[in-house]
């Protein structure tokens, strides 16, 4: 039987075959992609062992500087690793935007109730 | 790579002759489940987040808590966890460079690097029972104080300092000595304290070896530590791990408030917070993420072996690898969350 779902003239669809060449150029991105995602890891590391954790406002950057590498790590992963960078642009939004919706959303209640639970503690104490 | 740069009108993407995503099924259907699993884990994470955000007292830190290597005795903070981290990078890129060899029909290079990120995934495997094995033993163990008080501690450049402690503030042990002393509890037959008055029939009385028998109420410890998980940095100063002895650290061990006792950490009770949550968090994010690594480990060796035996040959492509690989990458990406919430921040 014929197969209805077959896609042609993609990068990544069933019957693309990568030549040689192009498998280098693309060992390559992927190389210098982990020798990234490595060095960010080690900055992390490094940050999280040296700085002093004193709730004051060098520290609060610090952790938002770590939620930042975080987010970068995590987009080369899903963008080059995942190859989503290199699926049509409806695929890409059909899978990133709902999630960044919900989950934007669900930080900013969560947190925003949780600090409010806090307070309440500290009154009631 | 050639074809995503190319735009397509509207007709021929939503016509109805051809999938507008450009993917066969399997795959956008891999892509629909881990976003409903990323929402599961981002869920968790989350709930951590209200959890830690609704509490006033002290969080443990991870760089204080995650400090241990296997074999080698000190102070090495994170860089277990940051091994984990590594090896787990590795092998979402030996699994990559499988898919990039799946798209060139090399079979030899499939089977390699497949190959290799099933030894990742073991590797990360072991790592993470290490981990765990190590939180649940903990290092000492500590318990609550019944009532607030003043000491002096030490810091470890020699310089004393005056502590308020509240009551309920965590104190803790040595790990040489809450190791005796928890042996003693559970194995060294003698009656622990709390339960001399309903113990005292005779029956716990004998002891199993002589050489084990070890008398509770004997044993009181040399040193006790402060701020053992909780950074304190104030003023300047460095009072992590402040060491109590003399007087006031039998004015301590004295002051322990009954049934907070805690070494390591399990479903009940833990040494390193007040909260109970932190350990139970820990159990359940790091175990449920540690159980998807698991099935991408067995998921890998099945595939593993169906390239072996040449099915991809025969069906002429190999996208399965494409699509275990989604999932594989995203359980590293999770780990990189993890890591993040758990251990740095």
């Amino acid at each position: 039987m014929e197969r209805d779902d077959l896609i042609v003239n993609d990068s990544y669809a069933l019957n693309a075959t990568h030549t040689e060449e192009e498998g280098k150029k693309i060992r390559k991105k992927l190389y210098n992609v982990t020798i990234l995602l490595t060095v960010i890891t080690i900055i992390e590391v490094f940050m999280g062992v040296a700085f002093k954790r004193n709730g004051t406002f060098a520290w609060e950057t610090i952790k938002l500087g770590f939620i930042v590498l975080t987010a970068v790590k995590a987009a080369y992963i899903v963008l080059v690793f995942m190859h989503l960078g290199d699926e049509r642009k409806n695929l890409k939004y059909v899978v990133l935007l709902p999630y960044a919706l919900f989950i934007m959303y669900l930080i900013f209640i969560g947190l925003y109730e949780g600090l409010a639970v806090q307070e309440m503690n500290n009154v009631w104490r | 790579m050639a074809g995503h740069t190319q735009q397509l009108s509207k007709d021929d993407l939503w016509g109805g002759n051809s999938s507008p995503f450009g993917v066969t099924y399997g795959k956008m259907m891999m892509w629909y489940f881990l976003v409903s699993d990323a929402l599961t884990f981002g869920g968790l994470l989350t709930a951590y987040g209200v959890i830690r955000h609704s509490s006033s007292d002290p969080w443990p830190v991870g760089e204080q808590v995650f400090e241990a290597l296997p074999f080698i005795h000190g102070s090495y903070p994170l860089m277990y966890v940051a091994l984990m981290t590594f090896i787990l990078i590795i092998s979402s890129v030996t699994m990559v460079l499988a898919v990039e060899a799946g798209h060139r029909k090399d079979k030899t290079g499939v089977i390699k690097w497949l190959g290799y990120t099933i030894i990742g995934g073991f590797f990360f495997l072991g790592s993470q029972a290490w981990e765990w094995s190590h939180f649940i033993h903990g290092s000492g163990g500590g318990f609550q104080l019944a009532t607030p008080m003043t000491v002096t501690a030490e810091m470890e450049s020699g310089e004393k300092v005056q502590m308020n402690l509240p009551a309920g503030s965590w104190v803790h042990m040595e790990a040489e000595f809450g190791h005796a002393y928890e042996h003693a509890m559970e194995g060294g037959h003698a009656a622990p304290a709390e339960h001399a008055e309903h113990g005292g029939h005779g029956e716990h009385a004998a002891p199993a070896a002589e050489e084990h028998h070890v008398n509770i109420a004997d044993l009181k410890p040399a040193k006790l530590i402060l701020n053992k998980y909780t950074l304190e940095h104030k003023d300047g100063k460095d009072l992590r791990k402040l060491s109590v002895s003399g007087e006031d650290c039998e004015k301590l061990w004295a002051a322990q408030a009954e049934g907070t006792m805690a070494f390591g950490a399990n479903l009940h009770k833990n040494e390193y917070a007040v909260q109970q949550q932190y350990s139970n968090f820990f159990f359940f994010v790091t175990g449920f993420h540690g159980f998807h690594v698991f099935s991408g480990v067995v998921i890998n060796i099945i595939v593993w072996l169906m390239a072996i035996g040449g099915e991809f040959e025969r069906r002429g492509h190999y996208e399965t690898i494409e699509k275990i690989g989604l999932y594989w990458h995203f359980v590293d990406l999770v780990w990189v969350f993890v890591f993040t919430f758990f251990y740095l921040v």
